[in-house]
Formats: C-alpha cells, sequence, structure tokens
C-alpha cells in the first residue's frame, strides 16, 4: 500500500494527533501540494511554519471545497540549512505565506520573485530588516514620478504605507507596506494562557471583526477540549455573525458614498449602521459584541427581549437600507464612478487565491458558511451572492445583496431557534486540550475567511498558534485592482476591499 | 426625486439631542461600583480572574485604565461588583480611573489640573488628528462615528482633521506597537504648539491586554503629558465626546 501523504481534517471536528501527520519529503511535498492547488476548488488556506526541537515544520492546509474537507501537508527541514524550492512561480496564491516563512525563520525560497517583508513582526529571522529600508520596487524614467502615502492616512483609519507609481494621472503600479499594527498576538496566545486572556485577544485581533474571531477561537478551544455545544447556542452565534456582517455592510455603504461625495446615502447609512450595532449593545452591552461570544457557553444568551429587539430592528432598518441602497445605485453619478472602476478579474482573484467577499464579486464561490459549514450552518443552507463584474460597483452591490441574505437568514435562524431547547451554559475557561493535536477552526466573517490554528504540547499546553485573516489573501488583489485606474479613485477601490490592517499585521 | 423625498422622510430626525444625557442599554458595561464589604477571598478571586490585571488584589479596586470590560469579575461576583452604564468615564488624571469599593460618584475632571491655555485657545474649535497605533479599528471607527450623523460632535466646532499641520492635538488608539511609533512621534511634532493628547481605549491608556508584548513601545505616552484619559474597549462615542467636552468647558 502506498504511505499516506496527507491528513484530512474537516473544520471543527476532532483534531488530529500530531504524530500521525506524515512528514513529506520536501519534492513530495512540492509536486502533491501544486497537484492539489491546481484545481479550482481546492485553496489554500494557511501555510506556515512552528519552531521545534531545532528544526522547522512547515503546515499547509488546503481546503476542498467540493468535499467539505481540509488537507494537511507537513513538511520538516533543519533550520541551519533552510533553502527550497519556491511553490509562488508555480501557484501564485502560496506567495505570501512563502514571504512569511521567509520573514519569520530565514528559509530562502528559490525562485520566488518577491520574497519580501510582510509585516516585520519583532521576533523575525533578520533583525536587520527594519520597516524603513522596505525595498519598494521601483521604474526608472523621467516621465514616471513616485506617490508615497502613509502610514499615517488622512481619515481615521489604521496605518499602512502606499507606494504608486505613476505616469501622469494613472497608476502603473502600487505597492502595499504593511507591518505597522504588529502587536505580537500569535505569541501572545501561547504566553497569555489564561483562558479569559485568550478570549480577549481573539476579539483584539481585528476589532471590527471581533464576533469572527472570536468564533473561530471559542471553536477551535472547543474542539481541543472536546466540548459541545447546544444547537440553540451555535444558532446564537450565527446571528451574531450575520449582524456583524449587517453592520459593516451598511457602514461600507455608507463610506463609498462618501468618498464619491453623495452626502444623501453617507448620513442615511451612518444612522442605519448606528441602529444595528446598537441592537448588538443592547444584546451584550458592547457595540462590536466584545464579550459576546465565549468557549463552551455564553455570558449573554438569546431571550425574547434581544430577539424581538432584533426583529424590530430589522424591518424598520432593512425596509430603510433597501430605500436608500435602491436610490444610491439608480444615480448616474454614482454609478459613474463606481462602473467599471478597480476591476479585478476572475482570472486575477482566482491566482491569487483570494477569499472571501472579494472572490464572490469576481465570481468564485468561496463561503466557509457553505464549503466548509461551521456552527448551525452545518444544518442552514447559506446562498452565496456571486457576482461577475469585479469592479467597485460589484463589491458595492455585494454588500447590498448580501444584507438581504442576512436578513433573511436571521429571520429564519431566529424562528428555528424558538424551537431549539436552551441550555444556558456558562462559558467554560477551565478546559483541558488534548494533548499532541493539531486542531483547525474557519469561520466565514464579513470580509471572508477566518482561519486560526492549534498546536499542542504533550501537556496540552498550546505550543503554537496559527491567525490567518482573510486580508491576508487580498491585499494584493487591491494592488492589482489599481493598475491602470486613476490615482484619485484609489480611495473608493480601497474602501470597495475594506481590508484589514490589523489583521493582516497581528 | 421622490426618491429622495421618501428617503429623507424615513430618515427623519437622528442627531442627539443632549450629548449629556443620551440613555444607552442597561448592558452597557461603564463606570463600575464595588461593594464597599466586598471580602479579602472575594478580591483574591476576582484578582485571579481577571485577564488585564485590573483588580488590586488588596484594595479590590477597579483601574479603568487597565479594565478591558469583560465583565467577567461581575459574573463572579454579581452582588459585590457591578458595571453601571454609566459612560461619562473619562478623566484628565489617570488615578481618578481608579474605582475604589464604595465609589459610587461619577468622574468628574480635575479642573485646576486642565491646562490654562486649553480652554483659552480650543474652546470654541478643537482640530485634532487621530493615530492609530496599533488600534484594533474598533476604537478607530466609534472615533470616527463621533463626527458621524448621529453624534454631530462637529457641532461644538471639534474635529479630525487630515493634517498634523492643521491639528491642535492628537488622539492615539492602541497600545502603541514598535512599528508605529516613530510615525507617532513624527506626526505628534508636526503639530504646532500649544497641543493636546488624548489617549482613546483601554489599549492607549494602559497597553489593555497587549502590556507586556515585546512588539509595543510605549515610551511615548511615559515621555508626554497626557491631557484627557478615555476608557473603553472600545470607546464608546459617547465617553469621549463627554470627556472632550468637559475638557474644553463646553456645552453645559
Amino acid at each position: 500500500m502506498d504511505q499516506k501523504l496527507y491528513m484530512e481534517i474537516k473544520n471543527n471536528s476532532l483534531p488530529l494527533d500530531l504524530k500521525e501527520i506524515p512528514i513529506l519529503k520536501y519534492e513530495i511535498f512540492y509536486d502533491r501540494v501544486l497537484a492539489f492547488l491546481k484545481e479550482e476548488g481546492k485553496h489554500c488556506v494557511a501555510y506556515y511554519g512552528v519552531e521545534s526541537a531545532g528544526n522547522l515544520k512547515l503546515y499547509c492546509c488546503i481546503a476542498d471545497d467540493n468535499n467539505n474537507i481540509v488537507v494537511l501537508f507537513a513538511h520538516e527541514l533543519n533550520k541551519d540549512h533552510p533553502v527550497l524550492k519556491s511553490l509562488t512561480p508555480e501557484c501564485v496564491p502560496l506567495h505570501i505565506f512563502e514571504r512569511e516563512i521567509h520573514e519569520n525563520f530565514g528559509v530562502e525560497f528559490v525562485g520566488h520573485p518577491w520574497l519580501k517583508p510582510v509585516r516585520y513582526p519583532y521576533n523575525r529571522k533578520d533583525v536587520s530588516e527594519i520597516m524603513d529600508n522596505y525595498p519598494f520596487y521601483n521604474i526608472e524614467s523621467e516621465e514616471l514620478h513616485e506617490v508615497g502615502v502613509g502610514p499615517v492616512h488622512a481619515g481615521i483609519i489604521e496605518p499602512g504605507h502606499f507606494r504608486f507609481i505613476c505616469n501622469g494621472e494613472k497608476v502603473l503600479h502600487l505597492e502595499i507596506q504593511l507591518g505597522y499594527q504588529h502587536r505580537g498576538i500569535e505569541e501572545l496566545f501561547i504566553t497569555k494562557c489564561n483562558a479569559l486572556q485568550r478570549c480577549i485577544l481573539s476579539e483584539s485581533i481585528a476589532g471590527d471583526t471581533s464576533i469572527g474571531h472570536s468564533m473561530a477561537h471559542s471553536q477551535l478551544i472547543e474542539s481541543l477540549a472536546g466540548i459541545q455545544v447546544s444547537e440553540a447556542l451555535q444558532i446564537e452565534r450565527c446571528i451574531a455573525l450575520e449582524m456583524e456582517r449587517l453592520a459593516i455592510h451598511i457602514g461600507d455603504t455608507s463610506a463609498l458614498c462618501g468618498d464619491v461625495a453623495y452626502q444623501l446615502g453617507q448620513v442615511v447609512c451612518e444612522a442605519l449602521r448606528t441602529t444595528i450595532i446598537n441592537t448588538t449593545q443592547f444584546w451584550c452591552g458592547n457595540r462590536f459584541g466584545k464579550g459576546l461570544i465565549r468557549p463552551g457557553g455564553s455570558n449573554y444568551p438569546l431571550n425574547n427581549e434581544v430577539v424581538n429587539e432584533i426583529l424590530r430592528v430589522l424591518d424598520d432598518t432593512g425596509r430603510r437600507f433597501f430605500e436608500v441602497t435602491d436610490l444610491i445605485y439608480s444615480l448616474p453619478s454614482v454609478l459613474g464612478r463606481f462602473d467599471d472602476i478597480g476591476i479585478l478579474t476572475r482570472q486575477q482573484a482566482l491566482s491569487l487565491g483570494t477569499v472571501g467577499m472579494t472572490a464572490r464579486t469576481s465570481g468564485i464561490l468561496r463561503d466557509i458558511r457553505k464549503t466548509h459549514p461551521f456552527q448551525y450552518y452545518k444544518n442552514y443552507l447559506v446562498r452565496p451572492v456571486i457576482l461577475e463584474t469585479g469592479d467597485v460597483l460589484a463589491r458595492g452591490m455585494e454588500r447590498v445583496l448580501e444584507v438581504h441574505e442576512s436578513v433573511k437568514i436571521i429571520h429564519e435562524l431566529i424562528e428555528i431557534w424558538q424551537q431549539k431547547i436552551k441550555d444556558f451554559r456558562k462559558p467554560v475557561y477551565d478546559y483541558n486540550l488534548k494533548p499532541d493535536s493539531f486542531a483547525i477552526s474557519m469561520v466565514e466573517g464579513w470580509r471572508g475567511e477566518i482561519c486560526h490554528i492549534a498546536i499542542t504540547d504533550n501537556s496540552g499546553n498550546i505550543a503554537h498558534y496559527k491567525v490567518k485573516d482573510p486580508s491576508m489573501h487580498n491585499w494584493m488583489a487591491l494592488a492589482l485592482a489599481v493598475r491602470n485606474q486613476e490615482i484619485s479613485d484609489f480611495p473608493i477601490c480601497n474602501k470597495s476591499f475594506n481590508l484589514s490592517y490589523c489583521g493582516n499585521d497581528l | 426625486m421622490f426618491k429622495e423625498i421618501n428617503v429623507l422622510k424615513s430618515h427623519g430626525i437622528q442627531y442627539v439631542k443632549n450629548l449629556r444625557m443620551q440613555p444607552v442599554s442597561e448592558l452597557f458595561r461603564g463606570r463600575p461600583v464595588i461593594s464597599d464589604d466586598i471580602t479579602k477571598d472575594e478580591i483574591k478571586t476576582v484578582f485571579s480572574a481577571c485577564p488585564v490585571m485590573a483588580i488590586n488584589g488588596n484594595s479590590g479596586s477597579i483601574d479603568m485604565g487597565r479594565c478591558v470590560f469583560c465583565k467577567e469579575c461581575s459574573f463572579l461576583l454579581p452582588n459585590k461588583i457591578r458595571f453601571t452604564n454609566d459612560y461619562r468615564i473619562s478623566s484628565n488624571v489617570r488615578e481618578a480611573l481608579i474605582i475604589k469599593p464604595g465609589s459610587e460618584t461619577p468622574l468628574q475632571l480635575d479642573e485646576n489640573l486642565i491646562r490654562k491655555e486649553i480652554r483659552r485657545l480650543f474652546k470654541s474649535a478643537l482640530k485634532l488628528r487621530q493615530v492609530s497605533a496599533g488600534g484594533d479599528n474598533s476604537c478607530e471607527m466609534e472615533l470616527a462615528a463621533t463626527g458621524n450623523v448621529n453624534f454631530d460632535f462637529g457641532r461644538f466646532g471639534i474635529e479630525f482633521v487630515a493634517s498634523p499641520r492643521h491639528a491642535d492635538g492628537i488622539v492615539i488608539t492602541g497600545p502603541i506597537s514598535e512599528n508605529m511609533a516613530e510615525a507617532l512621534e513624527i506626526t505628534y511634532k508636526a503639530i504646532p504648539s500649544p497641543k493636546i493628547i488624548i489617549l482613546a481605549g483601554t489599549d492607549a491608556i494602559s497597553g489593555g491586554i497587549f502590556e507586556g508584548s515585546p512588539a509595543i513601545d510605549r515610551r511615548f505616552i511615559e515621555k508626554n503629558h497626557i491631557d484627557l484619559y478615555v476608557p473603553g474597549n472600545p470607546i464608546h462615542p459617547l465617553t469621549y465626546i463627554n470627556g472632550v467636552m468637559d475638557l474644553l468647558g463646553v456645552g453645559g
């Protein structure tokens, strides 16, 4: 019989036994990973390195969307001679992961065209690499000029540096330098070993996705600790996740209007977002849902009073949102700024390995709720919104249509929830994790696929914690989408993607 | 045309009339109240449960500058610790954020410690530059919300501006990541004097959950005078608004 080459794991199922994960020779690892990623229904979820006993282990998790499983490949190499043949020339989506492994551990990926720093972590391999010396791509030409923007931007947003190479008003090339938000989150998951500290940390990975990330963390802990939660609680979590999606999508619609100076659309949507986040606050005391998701139980179980408030707000806000978006997306002055701007073609989106909303607006079905269902989505069929044109207009419309869907989902989930038995269990903080295990947890946040992966040591402590925000895949898509656009269209392009800086920088 | 009228009709009036007294949800986690009969053992319990060492292990006081408002201490001792929905918790004195057992008095700024030039120069217009230094984007969104159609803080001439050259001060969010420390310094230096510093959110005030991380660098906070502390995780827009109004002495 052939030697087993990989492990299969389902999203949030039982963890894998570390010792059972086959370690492949790099040639085999290289071939198998490439062969898997050639198919459209498979994409890389995470590819990262873990130091153990002087060696470096590489784990590559590939989601097989058609069969609802994640396939795990592993390779081990000596830390002293870290030279590997790069997979990127054959499979572009891996570019950012190889860059990360290079930055963290000094692995030379031979043939990688763009082996640049990702986030300048404090524990990077080469500390002589500093933010000021980022190796920007440049073109020697008297006709071209460069524009540098950031890290401090004009608005109240997070820091990042954008370097444009322009020909007149046209953007030839954009390079995005991140890392300003690096707080050492992944290491803190190990050093802050108290369960509650980890929950707070997960809520702070990206505050605009507090619910998404804290859910990914809670699921991960639950699968490592063997905790089952009731169906009622699973539904509550799904409702919270959809509320988060609603709030951000409505807020983004407002921001998109603001960027093209359509004030009515901006202020109306601003007010509507307020009603949604105030409902989340009514439920759990925090407008961003911090404190709502905990492993094993909930401090804020859903009750009829909250349900009635949610239904009341959704009816009113939903109606007003569709009324105003019907107006926004019929105005020539708005459409003229959105239509055909910042196009990310299906081919580009696919070759970059984009996920979430960005992929869906370029005609690719990537939605963890459907392909690797978690929580109550296992029993509830989500209908992902797929658009084809990949421009700002598509990304704007995607939000409107997803708001429609989320409102419908929440209504239907509430109906199901009312039939379920509630057990009102409190959160579990004194859990014991399964030793020597590997567990993966994925959640479809409003941006896309969030992934948390943990490895435990032989006494059940977390030895390694990996966080992947969807932005990690998608930043390069923004850089490509603005090529050949007017530089003045950059703000709406950026806003239409709305990627996370802190989620990338960790 | 008719569509616009319908949208405006549905929109109605959205602005908060009285920013001082706007009610918020019962469950909002604001100023904590600790019972003065809390026992040594009870203090020990909540001290060890607190994820950010916000609770003093001897006195049982809660430091809102460190607190992430997770409310777990209150879940453990519902009869001894409760979080009121009082959002007016900003202060110009760091120590005033420490709530002692038995204290139920709302926070007030120490008028004597407000620099004289602040009210003289900025009372009728205050333009601020926001810098996120490792912030998780929730405090940033709440700060942006202070200028939205609901809170409309611009009504007092208090707004965020793009250029530090146009600003009278800086509002910092996040624990100050090492990678952002220099940019923060440069931005602050670019602001003409006299200038103020406001720390928004627990992460900015104490580092919060990131305290002790080797990836943060808090020297900027240690060497500069802070004019206003705005606690919260994230801050509530009304906490910030009321704090700044108190600092400037505007809005009644």
